[in-house]
């Protein structure tokens, strides 16, 4: 079973990776990446540390709804662990 | 046409009936400035010279798609080499001499049922260790926030017009990895060898925006 994820809806000031269009829409995780530096530190020079990077797949529909072109086409992201939750 | 209107004064303009683009007199800005600075402070200090900073800027610029386009070919002549770029596509480039540096790369493949096409909508990160400098169209705001939302019109726009039946997947680079696409082999290539099919693939083929061409 592939594993749902919601990306927190927070809108954050600074350098953030997490693109706003996907912020509290949920999708499955794709792959994990491993740990990468955490961009919201880097960004200022500031001694990062590592978070884990997933791959998150979202449906069209999930992301646009009506809007969609066409609902199973699907958009992939890479999402920092610390900008998700487990959705059910 | 340039010259439909023989009454319109060509003065200022060049003998094409264009105007002359205008000398860059204009101050530097912030980010110029400090670009200069740093170079050459860390020229100052012995930490790089100019001549190691141009070899480096030849060496961007020496990247092509065609670097790209022999790492797909490979794909599609061994199977083998097909599943490790699928499994670490930078490790498979760099097996094959490619010198791409510090790049994360994914391959994502196209199928008979599944296309995919790459983009960076917070920014322009494109794998250009691999294939040289982006399109501009790549960078443009209109292709980052139109690919998002509707794929197809977009890749309508590129003339590629994909049946209902196959899934599109777009991929957002939105962090630390970058992607190309292994595009599906154009049938009718089973005699060719690697360097005929590396000539098949285009640039935008390896984005998603286009396919492969297929043999003449």
């Amino acid at each position: 079973m592939a594993e749902r994820v919601r990306v927190k809806a927070m809108m954050p000031p600074g350098h953030v990776r997490t693109p706003a269009y996907l912020r509290g829409k949920t999708g499955v995780i794709e792959r994990r990446l491993g740990a990468f530096g955490n961009p919201e530190e880097l960004a200022y020079g500031r001694k990062a540390d590592r978070r884990e990077l997933l791959r998150v797949r979202f449906d069209m529909a999930e992301v646009w709804g009506e809007d969609a072109e066409r609902p199973g086409d699907t958009l992939d992201a890479e999402i920092f662990a610390h900008w998700l939750e487990k959705a059910d | 046409m340039p010259h439909d209107h023989p009454e319109h004064s060509h003065t200022g303009m060049s003998p094409s009936g264009h105007p002359y683009r205008a000398d860059n007199d204009e101050p530097l800005s912030y980010w110029q400035t400090m670009e200069i600075a740093m170079r050459e402070l860390l020229i100052e200090k012995g930490e790089t010279t100019a001549e190691e900073i141009a070899r480096q800027i030849e060496a961007m610029d020496a990247r092509s798609p065609a670097d790209g386009a022999a790492v797909v070919a490979r794909a599609w002549s061994d199977p083998a080499f097909k599943s490790r770029l699928l499994a670490d596509a930078g490790a498979a480039s760099r097996e094959m001499g490619f010198d791409i540096g510090a790049l994360q790369l994914i391959a994502v493949e196209n199928t008979a049922d599944t296309h995919n096409v790459v983009v960076c909508t917070l920014c322009s990160c494109y794998p250009r260790n691999l294939l040289g400098l982006p399109p501009d169209w790549y960078k443009s705001r209109a292709y980052r926030s139109r690919v998002v939302k509707t794929p197809r019109a977009v890749l309508r726009e590129f003339g590629l017009d994909l049946p209902e039946d196959v899934t599109v997947r777009v991929h957002d680079s939105t962090a630390d990895m970058r992607y190309i696409v292994l595009p599906a082999r154009p049938e009718g290539t089973e005699g060719l060898d690697e360097s005929a099919l590396a000539e098949l693939v285009s640039r935008d083929s390896m984005i998603g925006t286009g396919v492969p061409r297929t043999p003449e």
